[in-house]
């Protein structure tokens, strides 16, 4: 067992599956030479050589190449630096990598993983913040992973890589350095679609996604001292989505309170809620509490940027809402 | 079908595949007409050269994309013509079991990677396949056909500059069919000449009769070799024209009348059949015309005849599924 940053399991997921199978190729803007903004592939290149390798800044074409890479035998991986740029990439996921195991009546899989990170919290503007996740979320044919624990990021970063179909991988700028205990020993894979009681309680559900669940478990901590129990999930995968894990939750808790950095309207947090509602309506003694970005940019300086992106007090304050 | 000059088998085969498409795209004016046919069918009479010919110079391993304007890749590739209607019928017989069309047919066992219509998908398509080739160190090609409209793309200049960056083995054919839609190439472009670009990604570029099917066979086969060679990218240019409109949905006006008039004098299967009657002979070359249209005439009578598709919702196992297996 040992403890290591997030970047360094997803480090050595990489290394590890490249190890593995030699058809995995890892690309991206500045990932080979430098090792990637966020230092994840750092040393990669010098392992694997010509299977990891800088691109030019291209990220539609990028994207367009690994789906056709992936369905002739190869099982690429592709960076892109910030989740803000998935515009980019997004005709080659809605209108190609989504529609051919389907559409050309399953004579092609696709697995390709797209890693990213998204998110705000440390000033980095309008265009390098963002949480996308109900974007590629909507999509039917991709499946969207963001793991929050270092053994987590490994796990589901071999199950990602592993998997026949393309699986965009969110992660999170600000959960990078975030420490963890691996046990490099266990060769075990993630599986997809399986979300993790983070926090066991009997009061209120807290359904939460990314950095959220960091935020949600302060939240439970603050409203532990006020006597409220609150039962953290952290989802791992947005889709597919744990039905049992939530439903589960919320018949314990007869109340949830659903988290997501990305906007509120028609985002992530809507579509937990109308899943909450078909599926454990008769559960619920209160309504569902959403909380999510403002839907507006997100600004730059701290005093704004704090305002938009939600907290760990916003979430208690959901969860006492749910609770009155 | 590769050898660097072609037989008067593979010569006459080109012919035969030219008329077979051509019999494909005037039945489905046809059956347009008669209200017979379901959304809007991209024809691609008059361009029958560049598809046949270029398809024909592919090795058997290597790998083509096209556009939504296909039908002369999917029969040059040697699709089996009834599964190709049945296909544009929607028939459950069809290439994609009637869930792709005509614009999406895609067949990987023959390596025919799709029809696309995303504008300029082909491209980055094809490029992807060569990066997978390379990586793998595989002899092997592939072919994106795209448009005179796809060249304006974003994905283009990106393909090509990556393309070239990496030597990857792909040929870019721009079929250069003059419109984008109703709109005319120069008013698209301030260079007439699209192969010029080819110098700005240090690949070579040369512009060919779109209309001779044997130019088109000629300089896309010397180009996959020297993909296959391991020495990158080329761009070819072939010229050639849609006489038939943008769809079946188009209400025309664009296009002049003696432009049309001048191109369709200028018809790939007249000069092919022109040049063949003098090496072969009319009769032999007749009979095969005949033959390929009693072909397509039998392949509309049996895809006509085979059952529509039945929608089976999607096992939890596949990509669609919202839910894992297990859940309510």
């Amino acid at each position: 067992m040992a403890t290591m940053r997030y970047a360094e399991a997803l480090n050595l997921a990489l290394r590890e599956e490249m190890a593995r199978d030699d058809t995995i190729f890892v690309f991206g803007e500045d990932i080979a030479t430098y090792g990637g903004v966020f230092k994840v592939t750092q040393g990669l290149a010098e392992q694997f050589g010509d299977r990891v390798r800088d691109t030019p800044i291209s990220e539609q074409t990028l994207t367009a190449m690994a789906v056709t890479a992936a369905m002739t035998g190869s099982r690429p991986v592709l960076e892109i630096m910030y989740a803000d740029f998935l515009p980019l990439s997004l005709d080659a996921l809605v209108n190609q990598a989504s529609i051919y195991h389907y559409i050309w009546n399953e004579q092609v899989t696709m697995p390709f993983v797209l890693r990213t990170q998204g998110g705000g919290g440390v000033g980095t503007g309008a265009q390098h913040a963002k949480s996308l996740d109900a974007m590629v979320a909507h999509i039917p044919g991709l499946k969207v992973v963001a793991p929050v624990t270092p053994a987590d990021a490994r796990f589901l970063l071999k199950a990602a890589i592993r998997d026949p179909h393309p699986v965009i991988f969110l992660e999170h700028k600000l959960l990078y350095n975030l420490r963890g205990e691996v046990d490099e020993a266990d060769d075990a894979v993630g599986e997809i679609g399986r979300a993790r009681v983070a926090r066991e309680g009997r009061d209120v559900t807290i359904l939460a996604t990314s950095r959220m669940v960091l935020e949600a478990e302060k939240a439970a901590e603050e409203l532990a001292g006020e006597g409220v129990s609150a039962e953290v999930i952290d989802l791992r995968s947005l889709r597919p989505l744990d039905l049992d894990a939530i439903t589960a939750s919320v018949a314990k808790t007869n109340h949830a309170v659903v988290v997501n950095e990305g906007w509120r309207f028609c985002g992530y947090t809507a579509e937990l809620a109308a899943t909450i509602m078909d599926h454990a309506f008769d559960d619920l003694d209160a309504p569902v509490e959403r909380v999510a970005a403002r839907d507006m940019p997100i600004p730059y300086a701290e005093p704004l940027e704090r305002e938009v992106i939600p907290g760990a007090a916003d979430i208690a304050a959901a969860a006492r809402r749910a609770l009155a | 079908m590769t050898a660097n000059t072609p037989s008067d088998h593979d010569l006459l085969e080109m012919h035969r595949r030219m008329v077979l498409t051509r019999h494909l795209e005037e039945k489905l004016g046809e059956m347009h007409k008669a209200g017979r046919t379901r959304g809007p069918i991209h024809r691609c009479d008059g361009q029958e050269a560049v598809g046949v010919g270029a398809t024909a110079a592919m090795a058997a391993d290597d790998y083509v994309t096209t556009t939504h304007r296909g039908h002369a890749v999917y029969l040059g590739r040697g699709l089996d013509p009834r599964r190709v209607v049945a296909e544009i019928f929607g028939r459950e017989t069809g290439y994609c079991g009637g869930r792709g069309g005509h614009m999406l047919v895609g067949d990987v066992e023959t390596g025919m990677m799709g029809g696309n219509a995303i504008v300029g998908a082909s491209i980055p398509a094809a490029t992807g396949m060569a990066l997978s080739m390379q990586l793998r160190g595989e002899a092997r090609a592939a072919l994106a056909v795209f448009g005179d409209g796809a060249a304006q793309t974003g994905i283009c200049h990106e393909s090509m500059n990556i393309a070239a960056l990496w030597r990857l083995p792909v040929v870019f054919l721009l079929e250069h069919n003059a419109y984008g839609l109703t709109v005319h190439h120069s008013a698209q472009s301030s260079v007439p000449d699209l192969a010029v670009r080819a110098a700005g990604y240090g690949m070579p570029g040369e512009t060919i009769d779109g209309n001779d099917v044997l130019a088109v066979y000629g300089a896309v086969e010397a180009a996959l070799q020297r993909a296959r060679r391991g020495e990158g990218p080329s761009l070819i240019e072939a010229r050639t024209y849609r006489v038939e409109g943008f769809s079946t949905s188009d209400m025309g006006g664009y296009q002049p009348d003696a432009e049309i008039a001048e191109w369709r004098a200028r018809d790939p299967i007249l000069l092919a059949r022109a040049a063949l009657v003098d090496r072969l002979g009319a009769g032999r070359v007749e009979q095969c015309e005949t033959e390929a249209r009693a072909e397509m005439e039998a392949a509309f009578e049996a895809a006509l005849a085979d059952p529509m598709p039945a929608f089976a919702p999607h096992v939890a196992s596949a990509p669609y599924a919202a839910r894992p297996e297990g859940g309510r």
